[in-house]
Order: structure tokens, then sequence, then C-alpha cells
């Protein structure tokens, strides 16, 4: 899979990633070989979308290319089928603040936004952001 | 294998040096590195020389053979290598490696970087290099950022309140730099050396829960070492000190790594490799030059280097044991954090602290009866992993 389709989809809703046909384990962003046994028996598939924030940070000091869009939070979150994402929370800074550290374990889905490109990235036309979106608690 | 030993090390002042080049900084480092090496410039057969992002600071790549030009060895082989933090720390590896299969008996080996110079926005950018360029960059990830995720992973793993996590990472920035104020190489000489906690914790936010006093500079600077079979090293200098044990380690994506992350797993492969190259366990080290580019990172190291268990590096911190007159002296050159961190010279860096305090020449700083010593180098986030054991006795 190329990396462009998997923003791509990301755009239109669906984040894809791949079930190893030997482990059954998960592997998102796609890879060539299973993240989990190495396998290259894999086959498409479209994820939940749902996870849970494992760890993130407010960066205020962003590299050329970033600078505008600073302050913004990067997250990993662990999708429910097991691998982790990087993306942002698309929260404002000072709700970041506020929920501090109680941020971490909070539920998420998953939706992608483009942002202008950078010269160094390698996608020349677009950028996109995986972004979390805070699950209302129930 | 032959035994390896280095002849003669050599760094700048490490800080800001706008007025000199890639090449001047390592020339400036290597000739120090040669002039208490006891040869002749034509004694050496290659130079294996370190350099991360000389293409985005100043516009400069193919670097290897301008500077083994610059330094009189024209026409030698001369190869550049990149590990990103660890670049001169990766051609150190080589250079023994090629040494001991007996392919060189002498060799050069350094590096240069130009990062203070390149200005805040260009070096973040230069460093965001050595995260993923496709998955991880996209959403801005920066390496304060990377050990900003880790921080509090590692708050929530080993259920330890952020802010009380963040007092022990301030510990180690207060540490760091009481050492670096006392080194006359540091970029902090004469600086920072009465920090307190406080100052750590309150100082700007770069990426919460990181401070900018939990972040090692942006630096300028070279070093350079030059290496020798051990036979021949007893005959040109009257201190050799023999490169024990080396190991490397490699990884993917901070997100591939998941929460082992904060168990540096590649760390702990490439430290258990050096120590069984050197048949050494940690208790056999005296002290430590470890790749503090981040106070949380010093911690992890600690851990993963074995040192201590797990989600106890912290502790080791607070309780002393990593100062100058504890168990087990971390950084007594002052680190990435007190000393600078010009990236691709940095691996060579902690090798020059190690020789001179082996010898004994290590004088604002000394660890008592220091015998055998440990480097640490990462380069990205856990990509490249490179430790080195080096001893003043020989195997």
């Amino acid at each position: 899979m190329k990396f462009v389709d998997f923003f791509n989809a990301l755009l239109g809703g669906k984040l894809i990633g791949q079930k190893c046909g030997d482990c059954g384990s998960y592997t998102c962003p796609p890879k060539a070989t299973c993240d989990n046994c190495g396998s290259r028996n894999l086959e498409e598939v479209e994820m939940s979308g749902k996870g849970r924030i494992m760890t993130f940070t407010t960066t205020y000091v962003a590299p050329a290319g970033y600078s505008e869009e600073a302050p913004y939070t990067v997250a990993m979150v662990e999708l429910d089928e097991g691998p982790w994402i990087v993306g942002r929370i698309d929260l404002p800074v000072e709700e970041i603040e506020r929920l501090g550290q109680a941020l971490v374990g909070a539920r998420v889905s998953v939706y992608g936004r483009e942002y202008p490109t950078e010269p160094f990235y390698p996608n020349k036309e677009k950028r996109v952001v995986p972004m979390f979106r805070l699950e209302s608690e129930r | 294998m032959r035994d390896v030993a280095v002849l003669g090390v050599g760094m700048t002042k490490f800080g800001k040096h706008p007025d000199k080049s890639l090449v001047d900084l390592f020339a400036e480092a290597f000739f120090e590195a040669f002039e208490e090496s006891n040869i002749e410039l034509k004694d050496i057969q290659a130079l294996y020389y370190g350099n991360f992002v000389g293409e985005m600071t100043d516009g400069s790549g193919n670097l290897s053979g301008f500077m083994a030009d610059e330094i009189g060895l024209r026409g030698i082989p001369a190869i550049r290598y990149e590990g990103a933090c660890a670049s001169s720390s990766v051609a150190f590896r080589e250079a023994v490696r090629a040494v001991a299969a007996g392919y060189y008996d002498i060799v050069a080996v350094g590096g240069s970087e130009r990062l203070y110079t390149a200005g805040t926005e260009i070096g973040t950018r230069a460093l965001a290099t050595a995260v993923d360029g496709v998955y991880e960059i996209t959403a801005g990830l920066t390496f304060p950022g990377v050990f900003a995720l880790a921080a509090r992973l590692y708050s929530k793993a080993y259920e330890i309140p952020l802010e009380e996590l963040r007092e022990m990472m301030a510990m180690v920035s207060v540490k760091n730099h009481r050492y670096g104020a006392i080194n006359p190489k540091a970029q902090f000489y004469g600086k920072l050396g009465n920090l307190k906690v406080e100052d750590v914790l309150n100082s700007r936010m770069i990426s919460s829960p990181l401070t900018l006093l939990d972040c090692c500079p942006m630096t300028d600077g070279g070093s350079a070492a030059i290496i020798a079979a051990a036979d021949i090293a007893e005959d040109l200098v009257d201190t050799p000190v023999y490169v024990r044990g080396t190991g490397q380690s490699s990884a993917g994506g901070l997100f591939r790594q998941k929460g082992d992350i904060i168990r540096a797993i590649p760390r702990r492969k490439s430290s258990q490799m050096a120590f069984k190259e050197a048949n050494m366990t940690p208790k056999d080290i005296d002290f430590v030059e470890i790749h503090d580019c981040f106070t949380i990172a010093e911690i992890i190291a600690t851990e993963a280097m074995g040192f201590f268990e797990y989600g106890q590096g912290c502790y080791a911190v607070r309780d002393g044991v990593t100062s100058i007159d504890g168990d087990l002296p971390v950084n007594p050159d002052g680190g990435l954090i007190g000393k600078g961190h010009p990236v691709g010279a940095t691996g060579v860096s902690q090798v020059y602290s190690v020789v001179k305090q082996l010898r004994g020449e290590f004088k604002e700083n000394p660890v008592r009866d220091a015998e055998t010593a440990m480097t640490d180098t990462l380069g990205g986030d856990f990509g490249t992993l490179v430790n080195i054991i080096l001893s003043i006795h020989r195997r």
C-alpha cells in the first residue's frame, strides 16, 4: 500500500490497516511486513478508528514548516485492534492544559485533516494529520 | 579479532561557532587528537566521520572527503556515517571493527555539526528528520516531543505522579548543569552551575511537560579520536585506553515501539552486546557518559543499560547515586544538557571525556579510581543505538 493512499482514505473518513493472515494481528499504518510476526501475508482492512490516548504533549516550539500551527498537541493513540498511531488531539491548548495527565486513557475516534505541505514532506501536494476527537463520556 | 585502543582524543569548545565551518570544527578537534597520538599524518589509513544534518544546516553533503583533505589526508578512504545523534558513535564503532579485523592499523574518527548557528526553527526541523518522515513528522512531532511523550508514559506506567516525576527529572538538569559549568569545553562553562529544581520546573515550556531546562541546547562543535591496534598503541603512547566492547541496535518509528519506548529495547540490546563482547556486567562500569538529550532520557537510559531496574532510575537521581560521589556517576562532563549536543560530534565527545577521565586528566570533575567506563549514544527515537566500553585494562 502507498502512504498517499493511507492518508487519502483517512481524509475520506476511513482508517486503513492490515490484518495478518498468519498471526491474526493488525498493522497500522500499513507496512511491507506484519508488525507482529514479519509475515507478508497481509490483507488490507478498514480499522474501527477508535482507541485511547496513551500519551501526549503540547508542542510550543515547532520546526520550520510547522510554526504557524503551534501550539499543537501531539498524541499517541492505541487503536482498539492493537496498533499505535501518532496524530494530534483536536482540542484547544487551554483545554488540554486544564485536563492535563487525565487525558491519558481517554477514548478517541480518528479522522484526517489536511494541512499545507512543507518542502521536506514526502507528499508535495498536501499533508494529512490524523486527528483525535474525544468521545463523549457515557 | 585484534584488541583496539584509543591513542588520542580532541574536541572543540562546544557552543556557538558562527565563524567556523563544519570542516574548521573537525580539523580543530582532529589536530588536538593528533598532537597527543605520537604518529605522523601518513600513518592514518582511513577517516570515519560522523555528521547528521550538514545538508540542512550548511547546505553541505559528501562531507568526508573535504574533512580528509582539510587535515592533509588527501586520497585516503573517507566515509561519512549518519545515524542521527549517534552518527560519530556509529563511525567510531565501524572504525574499531575495521582495526579489530586487521584491515587497518591506525584510523581517524570524529564528527562535526552546526546546530546553534542554524537557529531554532531550522535546527528543530533538522533534528526532526530523525523521526518517521511520513507518519510521525506529519503531526509536527519534534525531539522534545518524543521525550515529552516518553515522560508521560513513564509517569503512567510506573505510577509516579507527573509532578513528582518532573521534580526528579529536574534533578538531572541541576546535576548535569553543575558539571557542565565546571567543564571548560562545555557550552555552559561558567553558567547555570547553581540551578534549583524550581528553576527547571518554571523555565519556558517547550513541549509539555518538558521545559527549556529539561532539554539539551542546540550546539556547534567538533570531536575526534585516533585509534589503533592495541599492540601498536602500546608502542606509541603511555596510556592507551582499550576499547573493550561495543554494541549497536536499531528500531523503527515510535508508534511501532509502542509502550516499549520507556524501556528502550534497542538500548538494552546494544548495551548487552557491548557487555558480552567485553565479558563484563554493569557492576564492572565505574561511570557512564550517556545520552541525556532530555532529563527523562537520562533516567530511561540508566535503566535500559541495566544499571537500575525499570522505573527506578528516577530515584537513583534523587538519591544522588548518579552524582559524582555516588555509586554510578552519570555524565560527569555535564552530558548533553550541560556540555552541549552538536549531534554528529556528540558520540566521540563522550569518548573524549571517558578517555580523559581514565587517564586521570579530567581534573575539573574527576571520578575517583575510575578504570572502566561506558558511553551511550542515541540516534533518533531509538532508531540507532550505540554503546562503547572503554578501559585502562587490556582484556
